[in-house]
């Protein structure tokens, strides 16, 4: 069964400028999809253009089908209705994308409440339970919290758990763990790789790190200048890159892994 | 040989803090060497390069510049400092004045230090550009026509201009995207190998540590956890921090 | 796509609707403007009558030698105006000029202040900010007397705290770019760096903030002489003309309208030009387009 169904999809600048070119993709339910590109590929307006969200000024043509609704040219109450139960978004910089001025527990609670329609102590209740899910340690005292009074890492955690709060079809994750350390990268890589599985949720990996979507994802799908490149699964893109950017971009990351691993071999 | 940098017992706090954001640290760098000081977020690589970079006054030890202490105060010994330290910074989009073109951003060591004239400093310009791999017409630009690996080279042009000894790098290639990453990476160890450069690079990724520095620092929480030649602390790490991060670098499945 | 990678892109140049609204806005203004400032400037070389020619007839309605008419003492209302746009505009240059002098060192040396200095010099210019422009006027007109100058020093003084607290957090924002901290580990002194760096990159903004206080300090002059404590007579200052034909207004309308609409023409002129250079003045704000 076909969740998202993109066609075609073209993305202008108000001077008409495209920055995404004649796009064609699908996702079907539980299925886990990577968008690696280059800053300037159109991955993210990509994202972006899915969840009715571009930037005012820039106009998308095409199809963008999501669990049976048109996107594109939809009106603002029925992209309300479809962000969170249809789709729901994990962004790159977690700080910008959580409320500074609104605890940390409101901020996951409001989206579960929607969904669930719990109030008082059982929301609350169910809040700590989401918090815990995405192994926040502590989830009383990180309830209590301010963004600012965590670290990156366990902000990251609290948006995906603000995002898994609304059970979505689709999880679109837009570098989320660029702005992390490795170690911590690591772990989120880890976690949303447990918890998408257990819910059977399909994903939209977005990311310019071909290690990293691997991580997550089964298919890829390689962009440039607003273009599709290439798509296969992971493994015939990574081994066998079959176009020449491809073969770039693989090359580039194998020199950097290469030399860890002639320095780090024992 | 008398090392070029020396952090010796060096421990820092920020104004009022109750907490070092590094103690104990003693790292030393001999010319021609090169050291990479690896860690994540908050374990002080940041503090140290200040100190390095002689932008702050380590609250306890000593930071030594070719064997002599670095006294902040002293005009003499600083310009010889800063004429023989330079610095790459992590963000490209920050580190170049948006108001003004490429030629006076890449001439400002020489002509902050006194080294050269407007005039006498053009050439030079002009040599530094062509060494980073960029057309002579750059220094007419404005810093926003080009892309972040170009910015990239147009930090490193204005770092090696003045031919210093030293080259601090603080992430220096984080912010850019991984075709670009290897070719910047290349151009530093061009530089490293072609001048002689020694350098210090702040780091938390550790590929690009392994393509560039011969010596690696670990860094936990403001302490060096675990030092010596790179093939050593990556290949055999003595300590559990290092073997996390290792495990941690995402890799590509074969 | 991150707002970075569309300024990563080469700049183009600025094109479509936008960009033409933008420099429309500025030529109008600086029509607007240049009309007022043309009058200021013939003003000097040129006059239909003397200024106090009271030759005359009395509130005199427009034509017949007089293209305005006349006011309640028979001087002719051109003149008049034509006096008054030097006020105006020296007001709004030699007010803006204090605001900037003061404001300007003021503001950069409170964002290099640190722990309780920076508080002091904060709370000192928070309670210049509060104190109503007029009030303050009023003393120092007290403290010296009721001229141009005092009005002028006054309004810039009021207007010099507004000025130094945007400089602040202007200059506080560039000293964490890592082009101030590139500079240091250069050589570069910190003089050097504020003239070089700082001032440069906050002078977009400043400009801007600077053709907004004009037009303020204009209507604020324009007030003190309503109320008498601005030029005294029989300098005709804007404020003042108004005052005077305010009793006159049912039978001639012209002594109060000619300078109310000229203020409006100036200020709006001003404004529309703070507008229009916003963009304009700055070169990596060019690319940008988020």
């Amino acid at each position: 069964m076909t969740l998202l169904d993109v066609h075609g999809l073209t993305v202008r600048t108000a001077d008409g400028r495209p920055l995404v070119s004649n796009l064609s993709f699908t996702v079907a339910g539980g299925e886990r999809l990577g968008l690696i590109g280059e800053s300037g590929s159109g991955k993210s307006l990509t994202t972006l253009a899915v969840l009715g969200l571009l930037p005012e000024g820039m106009s998308a043509t095409g199809s963008v089908v999501l669990a049976g609704t048109q996107i594109l040219g939809a009106r603002e109450k029925e992209l309300t209705a479809v962000r969170g139960r249809d789709a729901a978004v994990v962004f790159q910089e977690p700080l910008t994308a959580l409320d500074p001025l609104m605890r940390v527990g409101r901020q996951v609670a409001g989206p579960l409440a929607r969904r669930t329609g719990l109030k008082g102590g059982r929301l609350r209740a169910a809040t700590l339970d989401a918090l815990a899910q995405v192994r926040l340690p502590d989830p009383e005292r990180i309830a209590r919290a301010f963004p600012h009074e965590i670290s990156g890492g366990q902000r990251q955690r609290v948006a995906l758990a603000a995002a898994l709060a609304c059970e979505p079809a689709l999880l679109i994750a837009d570098e989320p763990t660029t702005a992390l350390d490795v170690s911590v990268q690591a772990e989120m890589l880890g976690l949303i790789d447990t918890l998408v599985r257990e819910r059977e949720m399909a994903v939209l990996f977005v990311s310019h790190d071909l290690a990293v979507v691997a991580k997550v994802t089964d298919r890829i799908l390689v962009m440039k200048d607003g273009r599709a490149v290439e798509e296969g699964t992971v493994r015939d893109v990574v081994v066998a890159p079959r176009q020449e950017y491809t073969r770039n971009l693989v090359a580039s990351a194998r020199t950097l892994e290469s030399a860890l691993d002639l320095r780090s071999a024992p | 040989m008398t090392p070029v940098l020396e952090l010796a017992d060096v421990a820092a706090r920020y104004r009022g803090a109750r907490a070092d954001v590094v103690s104990d640290v003693s790292l030393a760098v001999r010319p021609g060497e090169s050291l990479a000081l690896v860690g994540e977020s908050g374990a002080g690589k940041t503090t140290l390069l200040r100190l390095l970079l002689g932008l702050a006054r380590p609250t306890a030890g000593t930071v030594r510049f070719d064997g002599v202490p670095l006294a902040l105060r002293d005009r003499q010994q600083m310009r010889r400092f800063r004429r023989s330290v330079q610095c790459v910074f992590q963000d490209p989009y920050s580190s170049l004045d948006p108001r003004r073109r490429v030629g006076p951003i890449v001439a400002e060591p020489l002509r902050s230090l006194g080294l050269d004239t407007r005039a006498g400093a053009a050439p030079k310009v002009a040599a530094a550009l062509e060494a980073v791999g960029l057309p002579a017409d750059a220094a007419e630009r404005y810093p926003h026509e080009f892309s972040g690996g170009q910015r990239q080279r147009i930090a490193i042009a204005r770092a090696t201009v003045c031919e210093p000894r030293v080259l601090l790098a603080d992430e220096p290639v984080s912010a850019l995207d991984v075709t670009t990453r290897v070719k910047v990476v290349d151009l530093l160890a061009e530089l490293k190998r072609e001048r002689g450069l020694t350098l210090v690079m702040v780091s938390h990724d550790l590929s690009v540590v392994a393509s560039l520095c011969e010596r690696t620092a670990v860094l936990e929480q403001g302490r060096v956890v675990e030092q010596g030649d790179t093939a050593r602390v990556l290949g055999a790490p003595a300590h559990a921090y290092t073997r996390r991060l290792i495990d941690s670098v995402p890799r590509l499945p074969t | 796509m991150t707002p970075t990678d569309l300024l990563a892109r080469p700049a183009e140049p600025a094109t479509g609707r936008r960009s033409r609204r933008r420099s429309a806005t500025l030529v109008l203004g600086c029509v607007l403007t240049g009309l007022v400032a043309l009058l200021a400037v013939v003003s000097f070389l040129w006059l239909p009558y003397s200024p106090d020619d009271t030759s005359g007839g009395r509130l005199a309605g427009p034509g017949d030698g007089h293209l305005l008419g006349t006011d309640k003492l028979g001087r002719d209302l051109l003149t008049q105006l034509m006096t008054g746009a030097r006020i105006a505009f020296g007001a709004g240059l030699g007010s803006v000029s204090v605001a900037a002098l003061v404001g300007v060192t003021l503001g950069v040396l409170a964002a290099f202040a640190q722990g309780w200095l920076d508080d002091t010099l904060s709370a000192f210019l928070d309670i210049l900010i509060a104190f109503p422009t007029l009030l303050l006027a009023m003393l120092v007109v007290a403290a010296r007397s009721a001229t141009l100058g005092s009005a002028v020093l006054a309004i810039g003084l009021a207007q010099s705290a507004v000025v130094a607290r945007l400089v602040r957090i202007l200059v506080k924002r560039v000293l964490t770019q890592d082009y101030i901290t590139a500079a240091r580990t250069s050589g570069t002194s910190w003089p050097r760096t504020v003239a070089g760096h700082v001032l440069p990159n906050i002078w977009p903004t400043l400009v801007v903030n600077l053709a907004l206080q004009f037009g303020l300090a204009v209507l604020a002059e324009a007030s003190l002489s309503y109320l008498g404590l601005g030029a005294p007579p029989p300098n005709a200052s804007w404020g003042r003309l108004l005052q005077e034909a305010q009793a006159t207004f049912t039978t001639a309308p012209a002594g109060a309208l000619a300078p109310g609409i000229l203020l409006v023409l100036l200020v709006i002129g001003v404004n529309l030009i703070a507008d229009g250079l916003r963009d304009v003045l700055d070169p990596a704000g060019r690319g940008r387009r988020t």
